[in-house]
């Protein structure tokens, strides 16, 4: 069994979910790349978002299952009170630990241990959202090879986050939540 | 600044130093955790180079174990995952009720608030008399913290919410006394725990026990190490035994999967089938 040879990772905080619901349903099945989500959530809604997006869209979607390899076509999710981090093996690894932004799965935990394990191999996107979580992790993405991009600030139920980090980290691409399906095909060799 | 000026061989570098002057051994954790953390550590201490955060640790040996209770994860709460404590009682504690002696090993077990969390739910089963914990962690400075029994008067409220959802009957702010800003649990809880130094990594068995709780812990580790210590928690326990991990973990695709069943629930709970 292969890796994904490409990763794309979201990161998204308080009106992020919105732009995934409406992501999801419009991907490839066909497409060469893993998909890893990053939500902020309180830790009881837990199950529900697993199942909340398995039901709007046609890839498989999973909570990152622990040292699993990560496989194209496949959807997984940060579990809630974990951090989600990418191994160079291109495998999933969580982590207990501290939160980072008062968060945790955080954004940037994810983002930055992506951006050495795939390096040029990856774009991330960050949604709307309250906190700086992600930026850094733009930063480290871009400074690693990787595309970066923000949802359009205008579309964000909640600009600071997307605002910010157009403001203090090199992004490639801004999006509008309908164009977001097409970039993430696109990226992943569709 | 990014946030990671330590590189990965680097980081390799500074491990190896670590297990050959100090003994403590993390090559075999997951890398990228370990990154992390030890370029956190780089930048909270302020090195101006990797070359003297390298000398620090060599030659510095309390610095040293700042290293190694610093790139571990020590974060834990008291009745962490309720619905996990809530099957220890209904499940497994009438189970350990059927012996003359109740040995447990809290593998992992960080400041010990999860160690005086199944030691409340012993007490209030009857069984805690009867029982010993042997609670274990790669740090000392954290079983120091344990020893003493005193967590955060702050957290108490938090705490005081999760064992009621696990199914706690009594008020919880009778098994401490407030001292200042800390809650001191009873003495006769912290009775019945031996606190004691012991590395999943390089230490071998050291008793035989009805259950063995290790959460969170394996996360860590990669595959190979995974599979080392769970044989040896295997090893560790008795005929029909139980094993609990963290909420995340399991044994599905380890080497000692086919010797445990998991309890007919959603928790991480297995049972030792065979020897």
């Amino acid at each position: 069994m292969t890796t994904a040879p490409y990763l794309i990772v979201i990161g998204g905080s308080a009106g992020g979910l919105q732009p995934v619901l409406h992501l999801l349903p419009a991907l490839n099945t066909l497409i060469n790349a893993a998909i890893v989500i990053v939500l902020h959530r309180p830790s009881h809604y837990e199950s529900q978002l697993t199942g909340l997006l398995s039901a709007r869209s046609v890839l498989p979607v999973k909570e990152a299952p622990e040292k699993e390899p990560l496989l194209p076509g496949v959807v997984y999710i940060a579990p809630a009170d974990y951090h989600l981090l990418i191994e160079k093996d291109h495998t999933l690894s969580l982590d207990a630990s501290e939160k980072v932004n008062f968060s945790r799965p955080s954004i940037d935990v994810t983002f930055s241990s992506a951006a050495l394990a795939y390096r040029n191999n990856m774009a991330a996107i960050l949604l709307s959202g309250a906190n700086d979580d992600g930026i850094e992790g733009l930063i480290d993405v871009h400074e690693a090879g990787g595309t970066t991009a923000v949802q359009d600030p205008a579309t964000a139920e909640v600009d600071y986050m997307p605002r910010h980090a157009m403001e203090q980290a090199p992004v490639d691409i801004v999006l509008q939540p309908s164009e977001m399906a097409a970039f993430i095909n696109e990226m992943g060799g569709i | 600044m990014s946030k990671n000026p330590i590189s990965e061989q680097e980081v390799n570098i500074l491990l190896n130093d670590v297990w050959e002057r100090y003994g403590y051994d993390f090559t075999e954790y997951a890398p990228a955790s370990i990154n992390r953390r030890v370029n956190h550590l780089f930048q909270v201490d302020r090195f101006p180079s990797f070359a003297e955060y390298r000398y620090r640790i060599i030659s510095d040996p309390e610095y040293a174990m700042r290293f190694v209770e610093e790139i571990t994860v020590n974060v834990t709460e008291m009745f962490r995952d309720p619905s996990f404590y809530q099957a220890l009682r209904t499940h497994v504690l009438p189970v350990l009720a059927t012996y003359p002696s109740v040995r447990i090993w809290h593998a992992g077990c960080s400041t010990g608030e999860e160690v005086y969390s199944v030691a409340i739910l012993l007490k209030e089963a009857g069984l805690l008399q009867k029982s010993v914990i042997y609670a274990t962690d790669i740090n000392v400075s954290v079983l120091e913290k344990g020893r003493k029994g005193m967590f955060r008067l702050s957290q108490m409220q938090q705490y005081s919410r999760n064992y009621m959802e696990a199914g706690g009957r009594e008020d919880f702010s009778s098994y401490y006394t407030a001292n200042y800003e800390y809650a001191k649990f009873r003495g006769e809880l912290g009775d019945k725990i031996i606190f004691s130094p012991h590395n999943l990594v390089t230490d071998g068995s050291f008793n035989e026990f009805q259950l063995i709780i290790c959460r969170n812990v394996l996360i860590y580790f990669n595959k190979k190490l995974q599979d080392r210590v769970l044989t040896l928690f295997s090893d560790s326990l008795e005929q029909l035994g139980f094993l609990a991990l963290g909420s995340k973990e399991t044994l599905s695709f380890t080497s000692v999967t086919r010797k445990f069943r998991q309890l007919d629930n959603k928790e991480k709970i297995w049972r030792k089938m065979q020897l």
